[in-house]
């Protein structure tokens, strides 16, 4: 059962089970654990970057194409809702237009782009879709009487998922976990911050639009896993071994390439769309931006590229990293006051510096990131625990083998 | 081939025959061929006064393309290192500039050109000194350890760029720094009823005098020997008993002062500077040297004069498509030849 939904690719080490299992309970209860608008659009952004990332390591890690033009799909999707919602009014069958719209042009641009990447060396590809995704960037700006320009786009959503909307209008009871454990650490008596920490949770749109989110994020990383783990996906990762190879084995790689931006370039584009209706607003620094680009570079390396779990890893570390290293970044500065030269490194808004050095070094030491390290080890530890003497199950045997 | 029909061409015979020559002139000199139809397809649209105004201008701002995008294509022909870390190097040496043109403002605002080059000159050598021992600790600390991937030199070499991007506002803060540009430099010469600026003449002069010199090394030296042949076969290079990797790091460093040196001018051009600068220009510049041909210095030259006049040709003619102008005509040279003007080297 549980092999059959993530498709014989089981995360294979107990702490990445561990994590990810951690990662599906936080997000699945999230909005009745973690209380507070920040949590909750943390959350939100998790939800959608899990889908991004992971299209992207579907091109990174499995089909080693580098993209700096993946955001820029994630553009096209958003823009193409707010636009269409802006044109036709907000109503759920302008929303499905929206989507198809997004899915439409990204096709047609990804179709365009891999034409032209046939044309050049795979490293030129990475440079000539920097170069595309700026001209976009561009193209956004200059068009600011379709596009909003700098300014962005207001999104008007239907009423169904907007904050005015409520399911029932008695609130349900949330948990604040984290406040429960700061106060039981603080010395309160554990009775009193129990009984403290709950608090209501408003059923309105907002929530049902998180939940839309978390499924599509999760029925889409499943479909995902699906695919990087089915014939399609194994010659995606030929390719990405040994192209030459692939191709005189007689699959046409162009073809399959060509396949595989496209298929990750409209999972990108309908979180694109997703974004749109959950934050309703858009504008190019928060949809298309090179740093967002690099940012989700960040995340599928950090994650573990080629492992898919890693998305959703890095994913979440990189969101909580943004909206609470902050926090600990400041506590720092504070304590270094003395030292205004310290004080100034770790100043909250140079998050960004600390995060490009832990970057530098997980390429280094953990080149296969968080999700391939821990199931590195854990593949050791059976190695070990094999060569002990201990009989292994043929089972795990051949589980090994397939690990190499 | 005419030589040999004794009797006198007929009309379609000479125009075959020029349209062969163009033909051949375009494959032999793919970068005169380009630079040619995009400087003189403009004129059926501009008028006479305004072109050559837009021209000088477009030059200017190639030739300051070049001295950024020189570096960068040579530390790829070289090791096939591509290093998206040049724009933080650009950025620094902008900075850097203001910097010190605000610590000698006294003598930038001077009257005199003497006293401004002495603003220029130390602004313009701190920018290569400092950027030539980053570059340098750049290569060993960050380059080194990933030669033989391109999907690591991506993934460390943009790491770094937000590193030293990060210090920069560290030590500089986030918000946009203005740039004095030396009072000799300000304003305009008025020739007939064309405006140039100053300050553009400037970047064409120091342009040009960079190109000369590095043909010149490139070509007459022994060094320059070196640097083409390891661009095209890294190992014959090493097998004949050179240290490729020393060579490689000396390019690195020069290319990385050559970045900064590019950021000091730029930052003036510009005026007004923030720490991702040189990530903006970043895209002209990966756009030149693709144009160009990866590794062809030659070939990087002719790409930046020519991306420099897109620019403004479109700029003037469509207003709304001048930022983009400069990624149609990659695509639009991709198309005629995939390899760039002047392909060097088959990766």
């Amino acid at each position: 059962m549980l092999n059959s939904i993530l498709s014989d690719d089981l995360p294979r080490s107990r702490l990445l089970t561990a994590v990810l299992l951690l990662i599906l309970l936080g997000l699945a209860g999230g909005p009745f654990l973690f209380d507070g608008s920040v949590a909750f659009r943390t959350m939100s952004m998790i939800c959608i970057f899990i889908i991004v990332v992971a299209a992207y390591d579907m091109l990174i890690g499995y089909t080693a194409v580098v993209s700096f033009a993946h955001m820029m799909f994630f553009g096209i999707g958003a823009y193409s809702m707010a636009i269409m919602l802006r044109e036709f009014g907000a109503s759920w069958p302008v929303v499905l237009a929206g989507i198809g719209v997004g899915q439409v042009l990204t096709i047609a641009a990804a179709l365009l782009l891999g034409l032209l990447s046939l044309r050049v060396r795979a490293i030129f590809f990475a440079l000539v879709t920097l170069a595309v995704a700026s001209s976009f960037l561009v193209l956004l700006a200059q068009f600011y009487h379709f596009t909003g320009g700098e300014d962005g786009l207001r999104v008007r959503v239907p009423s169904e998922i907007g904050p005015a909307f409520r399911l029932t209008d008695t609130p349900w009871r949330g948990f604040n976990l984290f406040g429960f454990i700061r106060k039981v650490l603080s010395g309160a008596a554990i009775g009193e911050a129990w009984s403290q920490s709950f608090y209501n949770v408003r059923l309105t749109g907002r929530l049902l639009m998180y939940y839309i989110l978390f499924s599509a994020a999760l029925l889409l990383f499943l479909l995902m896993l699906r695919m990087m783990n089915s014939p399609f996906g194994r010659v995606l990762q030929a390719i990405r071994e040994n192209e030459f190879r692939a191709e005189a084995l007689g699959y046409r790689t162009v073809v399959y390439r060509t396949a595989s931006v496209v298929f990750a370039t409209c999972f990108t584009a309908f979180a694109g769309a997703l974004f749109a209706l959950s934050t309703r607003y858009v504008n190019p620094e928060t949809t298309v931006s090179f740093s967002l680009m690099v940012f989700v570079l960040l995340m599928t390396v950090i994650g573990g590229m080629g492992t898919l779990y890693g998305a959703v890893i890095g994913a979440t570390i990189f969101l909580i990293a943004e909206n609470y290293l902050q926090d600990l970044l400041r506590m720092l500065s504070e304590a270094a006051t003395n030292f205004p030269l310290l004080a100034a490194l770790f100043h909250p808004s140079h998050w960004l510096l600390w995060f490009g050095l832990l970057f530098i070094l997980s390429v280094y030491f953990f080149p296969q990131g968080v999700a391939g390290q821990l199931r590195i080890w854990a593949a050791k530890r059976r190695e070990r625990r094999r060569q002990r003497g201990a009989a292994a199950p043929a089972a795990d045997r051949a589980f090994d083998v397939e690990q190499r | 081939m005419t030589a040999q029909n004794n009797s006198p061409p007929t009309l379609k015979q000479v125009g075959a025959h020029s349209l062969q020559r163009i033909a051949r002139f375009r494959m032999e000199y793919p970068h005169y061929f380009l630079l040619l139809l995009i400087g003189l397809v403009p004129l059926l649209f501009i008028n006479f006064n305004i072109w050559l105004m837009l021209t000088i201008s477009g030059a200017a701002m190639g030739l300051l393309i070049f001295i950024m995008a020189s570096g960068m294509t040579l530390t790829f022909g070289l090791m096939g290192v591509l290093n998206l870390g040049h724009g933080a190097f650009i950025s620094l040496g902008a900075y850097l500039g203001a910097a010190v043109l605000a610590f000698l403002g006294g003598a930038a605002a001077a009257p005199s050109i003497a006293a401004n080059l002495g603003a220029i000159v130390p602004a313009l050598l701190l920018a290569l000194g400092v950027a030539g021992v980053l570059g340098l600790v750049f290569e060993r600390v960050i380059i080194r350890p990933v030669y033989d991937s391109h999907l690591k030199q991506i993934l460390v070499t943009v790491g770094g760029a937000i590193i030293i991007e990060q210090l920069i506002q560290v030590v500089w803060g986030a918000s946009p720094i203005p740039v004095t540009r030396p009072q000799a430099l300000a304003g305009a010469v008025v020739i007939g009823d064309m405006v140039i600026e100053r300050y553009r003449l400037l970047a064409v002069v120091i342009g040009l005098g960079i190109y000369w010199a590095m043909i010149q090394v490139i070509n007459r030296t022994k060094v320059g020997i070196l640097i083409r042949a390891g661009v095209e076969s890294t190992e014959m290079v090493e097998v004949h008993g050179y240290r490729i990797k020393l060579l490689f790091m000396a390019v690195f460093v020069v290319g990385s002062a050559l970045a900064a040196f590019g950021g000091v001018l730029w930052g003036m051009y510009q005026e007004l500077i923030t720490a991702n600068v040189g990530e903006q220009i970043l895209v002209l510049v990966v756009v030149v040297i693709i144009i160009g041909g990866l590794g062809s210095v030659t070939g990087c030259f002719f790409a930046a004069i020519s991306v420099g006049l897109v620019n403004l040709y479109v700029g003037y003619l469509v207003p709304p498509l001048g930022g983009v102008a400069a990624v149609g005509l990659l695509v639009a040279v991709l198309m005629w030849r995939p390899q760039g003007l002047i392909p060097v080297i088959q990766v």
